[in-house]
C-alpha cells in the first residue's frame, strides 16, 4: 500500500463526500476567455463613448454584466442543479429572489419617494 | 386510540431509523455556500443603498470628477487573473502537486496584493482631493460599498497566507484540501461581487 494509493484514495473521497463539482483546464481557461471579452466590452462601450445614447450604453454593459455573473458561476463556482443534491441551487434561487425584491423594492420606493415628496420651491404654500 | 393501537410490523415509521453516515467535513460545502449567499445579502443591501444614495452629490464632485476608468480596468484585471490562476492552484490540488499548489496561490495572493494597493491607491487620491466619506451620500455609500468588498479581499489573504502554512506544514490533506475548496469559493464570490462593482457604480456612475 504506496503512500500515493492512499492519497488518491483520499483525493476521491474528497470530492465524493463534499458533492463538489470539478473544474477542468478547459473549463476554467473557457471561464476566462469569456470573462475578459465580457469585461473588455463593457468598459470599451463606456470609455469609447462608441454608443451616443447613455441610456442605451448602460443597458448594455447591465447585460454584460449578468452574463459575466452567469459565467463566473458555472465556470469558477462550478454551480450546476445536482451540487449538494440541488441544495446549493435552492440557496442560491432564495438568495436571488430576496436580492431581486430588495434591489428593485428599495430602488422604486426611493426613487418615488424623492419624486413625488421633493420640497416645493414655490413659497407660496408655506404661507 | 385504535389507530394507534397496531401490531409494531405494521406500525408506520415516521423517521430514519438508521441514520447514514456524516463523513467529517461532508456538508462543509453547502454550509459555505450559504454563508456566501448571506454575504451576498450583505452586498446587496449595499449595492441597494448606493442605488438609491448615488445620486446625491450634495454639491460636491461626481462620478466624472473622481473615477479614472484605466485604474479601474487595471484593478478589474488583476482581479481576473487572481481568480484564474485560484483555478490553477485547484487543478493542482486535485492533482497533489503541492509545490504547484503553494505557487499558484503566492501568484494569486499578489494578485489580490495588487487588487488592494490600487483600491487603497484610488481611496488616498480621493480623499486627498477633498472627497471622503463624509462629503455627500454618494461618497458614503460608495466608500462603504467599495470598502467592504475590499475588506472582504484583506481577509481573503489573510486566509490565504494561514491556508498556504497549513499546507506547509501538513501537505495537502483531506481537511487542507476543503479549506482550500471553501477559500476558492470565497475568492471567486468576490470576483462576482466585484462585476456588480465595476458595472454598477464605476460604469453605470461615468454615464450618470
Amino acid at each position: 500500500m504506496s503512500a500515493n494509493a492512499h492519497n488518491d484514495a483520499h483525493g476521491h473521497d474528497v470530492h465524493a463526500e463534499l458533492g463538489v463539482a470539478h473544474g477542468s483546464m478547459r473549463s476554467y481557461m473557457t471561464g476566462f476567455v469569456l470573462s475578459v471579452i465580457l469585461t473588455a466590452v463593457p468598459f470599451w462601450l463606456v470609455m469609447s463613448g462608441k454608443i451616443g445614447n447613455p441610456t442605451w450604453t448602460a443597458a448594455i454593459v447591465l447585460v454584460f454584466a449578468v452574463v459575466q455573473i452567469v459565467v463566473h458561476m458555472i465556470y469558477f463556482l462550478h454551480m450546476n442543479f445536482k451540487s449538494e443534491g440541488g441544495w446549493s441551487m435552492l440557496a442560491l434561487v432564495f438568495t436571488l429572489i430576496v436580492v431581486g425584491i430588495a434591489m428593485a423594492g428599495s430602488l422604486w420606493v426611493m426613487y418615488h419617494l424623492n419624486t413625488n415628496m421633493m420640497p416645493s420651491h414655490d413659497m407660496r404654500q408655506m404661507l | 386510540m385504535s389507530t394507534t393501537v397496531t401490531a409494531p410490523s405494521e406500525a408506520p415509521v415516521f423517521y430514519v431509523v438508521d441514520e447514514h453516515p456524516h463523513p467529517e467535513g461532508h456538508s462543509t460545502a453547502l454550509g459555505f455556500w450559504i454563508y456566501l449567499m448571506s454575504d451576498c445579502l450583505i452586498f446587496a443591501i449595499l449595492f441597494a443603498t448606493f442605488g438609491v444614495l448615488g445620486g446625491n452629490y450634495a454639491a460636491g464632485p461626481g462620478p466624472r470628477d473622481l473615477f479614472d476608468l484605466n485604474l479601474v480596468a487595471l484593478n478589474t484585471t488583476m482581479l481576473l487573473l487572481s481568480s484564474i490562476t485560484y483555478g490553477f492552484a485547484m487543478l493542482a490540488m486535485d492533482k497533489d502537486r503541492v509545490k504547484a499548489t503553494q505557487f499558484w496561490l503566492v501568484i494569486t495572493g499578489l494578485f489580490g496584493l495588487a487588487f488592494l494597493s490600487i483600491e487603497l491607491y484610488e481611496f488616498h487620491h480621493m480623499i486627498a482631493e477633498g472627497a471622503t466619506p463624509q462629503r455627500s451620500a454618494f461618497l458614503s455609500a460608495f466608500f462603504t460599498l467599495v470598502g467592504t468588498h475590499g475588506l472582504h479581499v484583506t481577509f481573503g489573504i489573510i486566509w490565504l497566507v494561514t491556508l498556504m502554512v497549513q499546507v506547509h506544514q501538513r501537505g495537502l490533506v483531506v481537511a487542507n484540501k476543503r479549506r482550500l475548496m471553501c477559500l476558492s469559493m470565497f475568492w471567486h464570490f468576490l470576483d462576482v461581487v466585484w462585476i456588480g462593482v465595476f458595472t454598477f457604480v464605476y460604469l453605470l456612475g461615468m454615464l450618470r
